[in-house]
């Protein structure tokens, strides 16, 4: 120690006001800790939920708190996943096929629309881009009492339907989409339609493979957004088996109020997709999302 | 149906670029031969169907729809429905009238909210998004670890902050203990605690959203802007005035709508971190509109309210408008 600090001390006096790569270096250093200290402040919460999961009762409530739990335990996770009022595997599944299901039916309608509105032309166009590009600016709260009486009327309250296709009509996904369709060489679908190709054909095996990047990153932040979405599914599914994992944890709050050993295994649970899902799709997730403020 | 605080990404989207694009798609030459190539009588149509039906039953619909509701006396639970004109809302304008009252408590609730949430998730994320502005080793995990409570969604990041900030076995208020701080602040049953709780949450789990966006315009500005404000003797404070902010300008305005959209619509932290408490003091409007229309069932009252709360944020959004308007030199 004694030795390494010596030489640096002495040459201290000679050394001359920082030059500018060392000062880039210092600044460089700056920054990781920075950006460190953040990062510890998002992912200890989240540990800290994963660790608080494993322990017993007495060991989530106790003071002061331990990182690691001195004996770990899924008695958390036996119990919320056999409490007949919190059925959490079923809103787990439930979760599954509603995402899934509207995800598929977002990708779906969203691309069929965004198709003829960036190459066709026809009358009424503008009128209909228009509409769908003024909804974006329309506040959601607006919907929620209509929707319900509509949903109520197709007798889909209490099913996963009422949570899968009312929010399907994404004005983001068909304009997303347009702008990637528009950005697509229009030499190969001319060259198809030479070939005797006619639209659906052209739509199918030409644009539709072009777009999988696009495709992709829609339907991953469509999965999402419903997987996570939460005013909605508390008030329009109510019996316990209908619920969705986010709605569900809600139910299961209520259930067990300070219970936090049973309320971080049922985060838990909520979380471990979503997050299997970010860690594969990553890039997609990202790239969607900056690209909705440069283009929409 | 965007619901939870942090309008989803199904639900954003649009800067003055794309109005410009939409404007000139009828009368820019190349824009309309291009299109011609492809035209045809009922394809356009077929196309788009599907999406149109979604979209005339569950968003242009309601949206008129809920007007009508919000001018009779609509109890969902009871068979008659007598149209009242505009009593409805002029109950929301009459103190003597019994939801005069919580309305109010809960728009200042969300005032309160948008107040401090707004201005942080505006600064803050831009913050990041510099420092994280240029080529360093482990930037996109950086980017991908700030980013990542955005996708967990609201109920896990309430329901785990609810635990962490517990009055008693807390983690917050043991690190505060342990820094010789107050150590039994109650962050979800007292203001102003719970206003610093529900905006801080808020803050940590979006902050990477928008700094991501953020991240992507700042990428966008091009290099030779840089280097010839600093040809010209630009220090770093007035480069960031001069090229910064005003090449990040229609990112600004897209954020700061999103921004606006979604804190207006908190809900889910307020519903599960302080159900309201303490009494109505934390419940927000969309909370309160939620409760009143799908709870007690009162869906003129509260037809009625969610149409005075989009024409005020309607009014707000022509604001920001206004406000990130290009300026001419």
């Amino acid at each position: 120690m004694a030795t390494q600090t010596a030489p640096a001390a002495a040459a201290t006096p000679a050394q001359p006001p920082p030059s500018p790569p060392r000062r880039a270096a210092r600044s460089a250093a700056a920054r990781y800790v920075a950006l460190v200290a953040l990062g510890l402040l998002f992912v200890s919460p989240l540990l800290f939920m994963f660790v608080t999961s494993f322990k017993s009762r007495i060991e989530a409530a106790a003071v002061p708190p331990t990182w690691i739990p001195k004996d770990p335990t899924l008695q958390a996770y036996d119990s919320i996943l056999n409490a007949s009022g919190t059925p959490v595997l079923r809103w787990f599944v439930n979760s599954m096929i509603a995402a899934t299901s509207h995800s598929i039916l977002v990708v779906c309608t969203a691309a069929l629309a965004a198709y003829p509105l960036a190459r066709m032309s026809f009358r009424g166009k503008n009128v209909v881009f228009g509409l769908i590009v003024a909804t974006l600016f329309v506040p959601p709260v607006i919907l929620i009492i209509p929707n319900y009486l509509i949903v109520g009327e197709l007798k889909w309250l209490d099913t996963l339907a009422a949570v899968v296709v009312p929010t399907a009509a994404s004005a983001f996904g068909v304009f997303f989409l347009r702008q990637f369709f528009l950005t697509l060489p229009l030499e190969l679908e001319e060259a198809a339609r030479l070939d005797g190709a006619n639209t659906w054909q052209i739509f199918r095996r030409v644009v539709l493979p072009l777009s999988k990047p696009a495709l992709v990153t829609l339907a991953v932040l469509a999965f999402l957004t419903n997987w996570n979405d939460f005013l909605w599914p508390v008030y329009v599914l109510f019996s316990p088996e209908a619920q969705t994992l986010p709605a569900g944890l809600s139910t299961l709050q209520s259930a067990n109020n300070v219970r936090y050993d049973l309320l971080m295994a049922g985060a838990v649970i909520a979380s471990v997709p979503v997050l299997i899902l970010y860690v594969v799709s990553q890039r997609f997730i990202i790239e969607g999302v900056s690209r909705s403020g440069l283009k929409g | 149906m965007t619901t939870s605080a942090a309008p989803l990404p199904a639900a954003r989207g649009t800067d003055q670029r794309d109005d410009e694009q939409l404007s000139s798609t009828g009368s820019d030459p190349t824009a309309s031969r291009r299109s011609a190539t492809l035209s045809g009588g009922a394809a356009p149509w077929l196309f788009l169907t599907p999406y149109l039906v979604l979209f005339l039953a569950f968003v242009v619909g309601p949206a008129i729809y809920g007007f009508w509701i919000s001018l009779h006396d609509y109890d969902y639970t009871l068979p008659g429905k007598p149209f009242v004109g505009l009593d409805n809302y002029q109950k929301l304008f009459s103190s003597d009238s019994v939801t005069f009252e919580p309305f109010w408590m809960s728009m200042k609730a969300t005032g309160i909210f948008m107040l401090f949430s707004v201005p942080l998730l505006l600064v803050i994320p831009l913050l990041v998004a510099l420092v994280m502005n240029s080529r360093f080793r482990g930037r996109n995990l950086f980017r991908a670890i700030y980013f990542a409570p955005y996708v967990l969604g609201v109920a896990v990041v309430a329901v785990l902050w609810r635990f962490l900030l517990d009055a008693n076995i807390g983690l917050v208020n043991q690190l505060l203990g342990g820094l010789g701080l107050p150590d039994d602040t109650a962050w979800l049953t007292a203001t102003p605690a719970a206003w610093v709780a529900l905006v801080g949450v808020t803050v940590w789990w979006t902050l990477g959203f928008n700094a991501v966006i953020y991240l992507a315009g700042l990428q966008d500005i091009p290099a030779e802007l840089y280097e010839a404000a600093r040809v010209d003797g630009a220090n770093r404070s007035q480069s960031f005035r001069h090229v910064t902010l005003p090449g990040l300008r229609p990112v600004l305005a897209f954020v700061t709508m999103v921004t606006i959209i979604a804190s207006a619509n908190m809900f889910g932290q307020s519903y599960l971190m302080t159900r309201g408490a303490p009494g109505i003091e934390t419940k927000t409007a969309i909370y309160y509109i939620a409760d009143t229309g799908l709870k007690s069932f009162q869906m003129g009252d509260a037809a009625a309210m969610s149409y005075l709360l989009t024409v005020v944020l309607m009014l707000l959004s022509v604001a920001v408008f206004w406000l990130f308007r290009e300026r001419k030199a």
